[in-house]
């Protein structure tokens, strides 16, 4: 076999970052955003009763792990993805796997990872990386959201591993055992899109898809009965999920434009992705006006305007809607 | 966005690393543009830092006064909080917090403190002593 040079890419998000970078090294070339975008990932989930620090669930992406389930689905890519019942096993097969010249990506805790900026460092279980190279008892670490590759020493990062809790990495380990080289992409971006913009458009519960955006706009609301420190808390709560947590900004809006902007090229500069890429952009800039607005908020002595808060999700959430209807147009010719 | 408006901020909480995002340039493709910081974003960092930094000064006193055990203090000191803990101990939360009460640590066995000490990353003889900070206690 021959050996390539493992090649580290700066990337928006880690799981998408991790998989194309994976997926490149065997032979497979595909960008985050199209990674991102045929793994159906992007999402809006607002779930009230699911609390994390004292704070409901917000999310801008599928679940963790769906984005490697979901490549390997619609792309015939192989994984195989092992957990592991103790640290010893974990780490001897992290060993064996690097010692057979794989490149493995692996399931973190972000708060144990040392080479963590100690501002960044929280309590989350689902970080990815992938471990490329050991030197003595340090692992060479291409981190997605990281712009250079990392150092890691072997204690950390099996306690990163092996963190116990929500969403619990148990070790996990995966990487590809057959990678198609040769895909036909224009049916998997078509049936993606599709895909994301119906579940966007049609989630029957309230708390996904565009209803989702409109149930944390009412909460917003809500907020002004509340005790303002609550309020200023969960208002910087969802712009943290928005904009801190490895989405490449605008709660993956931006991401999910590019993908669209890249999948125009594929079909031949089609003009209606290229006019659904710009749309997309300006809702990631309408999030961003809601970011500034809620920073604002935060920072603010005064009272805080929660309608015209509110008001702004709500606008995001209908010009989204224009941008999934455009998108099933276009489905419907292919 | 666009590539020229992708804020270069300097955020503290990015300690010098930078941030791919996605923006759009002049010949249309929309590619990843590395960001020093964005202050909308630290805004909202710092403020849950802040709110970290608030219960673990708080922690540190009740400890200092002889109301809680060191572990209370230690619990927030690295960013967790009773869900966290119990999460990462497999530990009822109720136990927990009879950890909590000074003379129930005191005589805590060396079996359970090893599973604190596994989760939490600090060592048996620092879990038992409050180490010395200079929060103002009231």
């Amino acid at each position: 076999m021959s050996v390539v040079e493992f090649k580290h890419t700066h990337s928006a998000h880690c799981e998408s970052g991790v998989m194309s970078s994976m997926l490149r090294h065997y032979g497979l070339s595909l960008s985050e955003p199209m990674v991102f975008g045929l793994a159906n990932a992007l999402t809006f989930a607002y779930l009230p009763f699911l609390k994390m620090g004292g704070m409901p669930l917000v999310a801008y992406r599928s679940m963790p792990k769906s984005i490697i389930k979901n490549i390997q689905k619609n792309l015939n890519v192989k994984m195989k993805l092992e957990t592991f019942s103790s640290k010893e096993k974990g780490e001897a097969r992290l060993d064996e796997l690097l010692a057979e010249g794989k490149i493995v990506g692996a399931q973190t805790s972000v708060y144990w990872l040392p080479y963590f900026p100690e501002e960044m460092r929280f309590h989350f279980n689902a970080h990815n990386l992938l471990v490329f190279k050991k030197d003595g008892d340090s692992y060479d670490v291409s981190d997605p959201v990281f712009e250079f590759t990392q150092k890691c020493d072997k204690v950390s990062l099996t306690k990163a591993r092996f963190v116990k809790g929500a969403m619990a990495p148990k070790g996990l380990l995966y990487y590809p055992i057959s990678v198609p080289t040769e895909i036909d992409l224009k049916p998997l971006i078509i049936k993606s899109i599709k895909k994301v913009s119906k579940t966007m458009l049609n989630t029957p519960v309230p708390i996904a898809g565009l209803k989702g955006i409109k149930y944390l706009a009412k909460s917003i609301r809500k907020l002004e009965k509340k005790d303002k420190r609550y309020a200023k808390l969960f208002l910087g709560h969802i712009v943290r999920m928005q904009e801190e947590i490895g989405t490449g900004g605008a709660g993956f809006r931006y991401l999910y434009a590019s993908f669209l902007q890249e999948s125009s090229l594929i079909f031949d500069n089609n003009e209606m992705l290229v006019e659904a890429s710009e749309m997309f952009l300006k809702v990631g800039d309408e999030f961003r006006e809601f970011a500034l607005m809620v920073a604002k908020a935060v920072k603010s002595k005064n009272n805080i305007d929660y309608e015209v808060i509110a008001q702004k999700l709500e606008f995001i959430s209908d010009e989204e809607k224009k941008v999934y209807q455009k998108l099933l147009e276009l489905c419907a010719k292919y | 966005m666009d590539v020229n408006s992708v804020p270069q901020d300097d955020s503290s909480t990015y300690a010098k690393n930078k941030k791919a995002i996605y923006a759009k340039d002049e010949d249309g493709s929309v590619k990843v543009v590395k960001s020093s910081g964005w202050s909308a974003e630290e805004t909202v960092t710092k403020q849950a830092l802040e709110e970290l930094l608030e219960n673990e000064a708080k922690a540190y006193c009740e400890v200092k006064k002889g109301l809680k055990s060191p572990l209370y203090y230690y619990m927030y000191s690295i960013r967790m909080d009773l869900q966290v803990l119990s999460e990462s101990t497999s530990f009822f939360k109720w136990t927990i917090k009879r950890d909590f009460k000074p003379e129930v640590f005191a005589k805590i066995s060396e079996k359970r403190l090893a599973i604190y000490v596994e989760a939490m990353g600090i060592s048996s003889e620092r879990l038992k002593v409050l180490q010395e900070r200079d929060y103002e206690c009231s």
